[in-house]
């Protein structure tokens, strides 16, 4: 028999907002998290705007013994630590050193190892000072670098795996988590994932010419989904993290409950009928979409809030239109639609995750973030599902069903329809 | 350098490696460096490396592995600034 999975923690480090309390206050207001980057101006860079979280290693003192943080300096992997742990320690559980959690395991995701630390690497190895590396290299240009930090501190027994699909890696690493839990196979998962995009990451991405080039005189205003003037996202870096429960166990050790994952879906369009290596096939985000809600057995009625991908290129209005046809619905009886993105950039394996953080609080607290830099959007976006659904302000109101879904290079979905916990 | 001065600059090098800071402030030359100041045996390399800047030495694999205690440390450190010197 299949289990129920809740959430029961989060944490988050966003370019908007360090914690939980301050995301959520990001969020309601609209607070932009993008900067001019100096650097990315030096660099020669089209686009010089990013989203950069505030983190200073100082943020970890309490998070790491002395001797763990003293060498760490991968950020991706210090920002995941940081989301994992509050989120941790949200979900009411202490941080101990003994024994070990058979019942509880972490599925966490990141695009690529810290290429800071492959930096240091590369240089001193053709510097022929190899013997100078030491010891904590290697922990931290492994993909799982970032599991093997946060199973450790917490003592995790079960599965411990790293997961990658590019933009799709948060919301799919959720899945898995859920997935464990609601076939037996672990009590609890720490799930999530971190993004840590530096100058090297950033250049392949601004010579695709996917960037936003035009506001870099005005940050705030470069993240523009769905809008008219969109061109291009704003690459973001951060981390998001969730507990999830067995409902069972959750309800055992009294714990507070935020929401339940009702199902979800990850697929692949295969790069065919339109589908390719940068571009979703239409067939195969409708059919994850669909499979989603057919795995939580609601309809498309019943959700009342659609987190998108909606990265802010010309993307977003086919984005739109696989929404339409996959809910079957109209302009008229369409749900809201909001993209985080608008605020905090592109955060590439991170996005997925943070945006659920951000879904659970729109579901806890009754809201429907706004759409900043959305005052001139594209009219087909319009026309398919309405004005009113495209909140530039804060909307009060009780959201009981967020569609979330993430769209990734190689053609790779995931959809997590997340719901009210309702006994 | 006398042994003295050697283990005084070695607590410094040591300190970013173990929790044990009150242990550490009273380190002899009996102190093992894993047993007793829980040091990660995989971090002896940093320790090594820090030492090598630190005195300006090379410590080679042989040696290094006969540094447990820190006794032994001592022995091979001044051992390497004679022959440097």
């Amino acid at each position: 028999m299949s289990k129920r999975v809740v959430i029961t923690g989060l944490g988050v480090i966003s370019p908007n907002a360090m914690d939980v309390p301050g995301f959520l206050h990001a969020i309601k207001n609209g607070v932009s998290g993008v900067k001019f980057m100096p650097q990315y101006e030096e660099l020669k860079f089209n686009c010089q705007v990013a989203g950069s979280p505030a983190f200073e290693w100082d943020n970890l003192r309490n998070y790491l013994t002395e001797t763990s943080l003293y060498g760490l300096k991968g950020k991706g992997i210090a920002f995941g630590i940081k989301a994992a742990l509050d989120a941790w320690m949200d979900a009411g559980n202490e941080i101990t050193s003994e024994g070990t959690l058979w019942e509880t395991g972490c599925v966490f995701g990141s695009s690529v190892a810290d290429t800071d630390v492959i930096k240091n690497a590369i240089t001193r190895v053709d510097a022929k000072e190899s013997k100078k590396l030491g010891s904590r290299v290697v922990e931290q240009i492994m993909n799982s670098g970032v599991t093997a930090y946060i199973s450790g501190r917490l003592g995790l027994g079960n599965k411990v795996i790293s997961n990658s699909s590019a933009c799709a890696t948060g919301t799919q690493a959720i899945l898995m988590g859920y997935e464990y839990i609601k076939y037996g196979m672990a009590k609890r998962m720490v799930v999530g994932s971190s993004e840590y995009v530096d100058a090297y990451i950033f250049g392949a991405f601004d010579s695709m010419r996917v960037l936003s080039r035009k506001y870099n005189d005005e940050p705030t205003r470069a993240s523009r989904p769905m809008s008219i003037t969109a061109g291009g996202f704003v690459p973001g870096s951060g981390a998001g993290a969730l507990i999830l429960e067995d409902l069972d166990f959750a309800l055992a050790r009294g714990a507070r409950i935020y929401g339940e994952i009702l199902g979800g879906s990850n697929n692949s369009g295969g790069q065919r009928g339109g589908g390719s290596m940068t571009a979703p096939a239409a067939t195969g985000v409708i059919r994850c979409i669909q499979e989603a809600m057919n795995n939580a057995s609601i309809t498309g009625q019943q959700v009342d809030l659609i987190s998108g991908h909606l990265t802010a290129t010309i993307a977003d209005k086919l984005e739109i239109k696989n929404w339409v046809q996959a809910l079957g619905l109209t302009a008229e009886d369409f749900p809201m639609v909001n993209s985080l993105k608008s605020m905090i950039g592109h955060c590439l394996s991170a996005a997925g995750s943070i945006e659920t953080v951000a879904a659970v609080l729109q579901i806890v607290h009754g809201f429907v973030h706004p759409n900043i830099n959305l005052e001139d959007a594209n009219p087909e976006i319009i026309n398919l599902i309405g004005a009113n659904n495209l909140p530039t302000k804060i909307v009060n109101r009780k959201i009981n069903i967020v569609a979330k879904a993430n769209f990734g290079f190689g053609d790779i979905n995931t959809c997590l329809i997340i719901s009210k916990y309702d006994k | 350098m006398d042994r003295t001065t050697i283990l005084t600059e070695l607590k410094k090098v040591l300190v970013p490696y173990t929790e044990n800071k009150t242990m550490l402030d009273g380190i002899t030359e009996e102190t093992d460096l894993i047993k007793d100041l829980k040091i990660n045996s995989a971090n002896l390399v940093d320790i090594i490396i820090d030492a090598e800047s630190q005195y300006n030495i090379e410590i080679d694999f042989d040696s290094a592995e006969k540094m447990y205690l820190i006794g032994n440390c001592i022995d091979i450190i001044s051992d390497k600034l004679n022959q440097s010197a």
